[in-house]
């Protein structure tokens, strides 16, 4: 089973609605999802993806063994880790690059406690968060999604990505979302 | 796979060899410290302390004991704010401390201080209240380097103009730069603030009980641990504090997996504050 790690940043709330909204409801990976310019309401954004999303969203809890076939999103003002085992640790470490929840510590984690059974994929942003973390990702033999900068609300972030960690595709959100569909089960 | 072919496997075996260098050298116990956290401090220290890797840091400690105190700083990483979640504060104003108020003699542990921020924030609080002058607060940390900048009490101002919102939100009754002196882009606490305080080093994992506790405030501590370590620790606030005494962390925090949590009954889920069983 694959474990879908998703990273975004300005313009994120819109893109990863759209992405989310065109993930099977059969899709039986955990998904998790870290988005920086964090709501105030801590659930804000789990609601709101949920309105649109065909796999259940809630906040990401600490301790609780990400699901299959769910949607974490990161609490803000926390750095999300996996565990081995696909647990989740809170972390109220320094910020990383100005921001906490970061990519970048997400997708470090995720790489070490999934290696080859995950993909990273890195959407719209204004800064290079995510792209050390896909870099990763790839190096212990995961995949690589980045989303096209041409279609990006901001192209900085996947822009950044592909030039740190390359990708095994860049396209449009349907397009990563119909690659993270085809993921192993 | 076998460490030679994982990567992964290979950084596991030198985090293990780092901990138990830590821990049969010096005595520091990182052993139950959440794997994930603290391999990532630990990368962080490799690349600051300019080694190579994971294995080349566990030598270098090993055999240069002066190097401890930048390491064991290092993988404490202390951050905190002023009046974080300011529901919190509002909440041990409103519930917790006319509870206290009955006692002729308070005692407050802050459990994991770092550099100080929420034991500053703690005494406006009771200052306010009227209790401060018959409370005592213990302040532990790991890091004697954290305990010193928290004695310090030494502050960028900008911390402050950033906290002055939730020190009112919290249900601060003053203003908030009554309680420092700003001076260019550093801040001064009022060292008032700490004459009922004690600092001291106190290591969650190995040390014991050492107060008959009111209060224990530990926020953002304990989800550094596994849930054994978290279970151990809870245990230790158990024996420390008086019977009903309050026991408040981290509002993120999740204690579902420690058999020691049943001894505290929440009173507000929101705030993560619970009170022992049993009321005095």
């Amino acid at each position: 089973m694959t474990a879908v790690v998703i990273g975004a940043s300005a313009g994120g709330p819109s893109a990863l609605q759209h992405l989310l909204s065109h993930l099977d409801a059969s899709f039986r990976g955990p998904v998790v999802v870290v988005n920086h310019l964090g709501p105030d309401g801590p659930d804000f954004l789990a609601d709101m993806l949920a309105k649109t999303s065909r796999l259940p969203v809630e906040t990401a809890r600490e301790r609780i063994v990400a699901q299959p076939g769910v949607v974490y999103v990161a609490p803000s003002g926390y750095h999300l880790l996996l565990e081995k085992g696909g647990r989740f640790a809170l972390s109220m470490d320094e910020k990383v690059a100005f921001s906490r929840p970061s990519i970048d510590v997400l997708f470090a984690s995720a790489a070490t406690a999934y290696g080859a059974n995950l993909a990273g994929v890195v959407l719209t942003g204004a800064n290079a968060d995510g792209a050390e973390g896909l870099h990763l990702i790839r190096r212990a033999g995961g995949l690589a999604f980045v989303q096209d900068p041409d279609e990006a609300a901001i192209r900085t972030m996947p822009t950044a990505a592909l030039a740190r960690a390359g990708a095994d595709y860049c396209g449009s959100l349907a397009h990563i979302a119909d690659r993270i569909n085809r993921l192993p089960r | 796979m076998s460490p030679e072919t994982d990567p992964a496997l290979l950084e596991e075996l030198e985090v293990d060899l780092f901990v138990e260098v830590l821990h049969r050298r010096y005595g520091y116990d990182f052993r139950d410290y959440g794997r994930a956290s603290l391999t990532r401090r630990i990368r962080n220290l490799v690349s600051q302390q300019g080694e190579q890797s994971i294995a080349d840091l566990a030598a270098r400690v090993l055999h240069q004991p002066e190097r401890i105190g930048d390491v064991i700083a290092g993988l404490s990483v202390p951050v905190s704010e002023f009046f974080r979640d300011p529901s919190v504060f509002l909440a041990l104003r409103e519930v917790v401390l006319p509870a206290l108020s009955t006692y002729s003699q308070i005692t407050i542990w802050q459990a994991g201080c770092a550099r100080g921020e929420e034991v500053y924030s703690l005494a406006i609080l009771l200052t306010e209240a009227g209790l401060y002058d018959r409370t005592h607060i213990f302040a532990t940390d790991i890091s004697d380097a954290a305990l010193a900048s928290a004695k310090e009490g030494i502050y960028p101002s900008e911390d402050l103009r950033d906290a002055a919102r939730r020190y009112l939100a919290g249900g601060g009754t003053h203003t908030l730069s009554d309680y420092y002196h700003a001076r260019y882009d550093r801040a001064k606490m009022d060292q008032r603030l700490i004459s009922r305080v004690t600092f001291a080093n106190h290591n969650l994992v190995t040390d014991e009980v050492f107060c008959e506790a009111h209060l224990i405030l530990c926020r953002n501590v304990l989800i550094y641990f596994t849930d054994v370590l978290q279970d151990r620790v809870l245990g230790k606030f158990a024996t420390s504090l008086v019977r009903g005494g309050f026991l408040c962390v981290g509002t993120r925090e999740n204690l579902q997996f420690s058999p020691a949590a049943q001894k505290f009954h929440a009173i507000d889920i929101k705030a993560q504050l619970y009170r022992l069983q049993g009321k005095r």
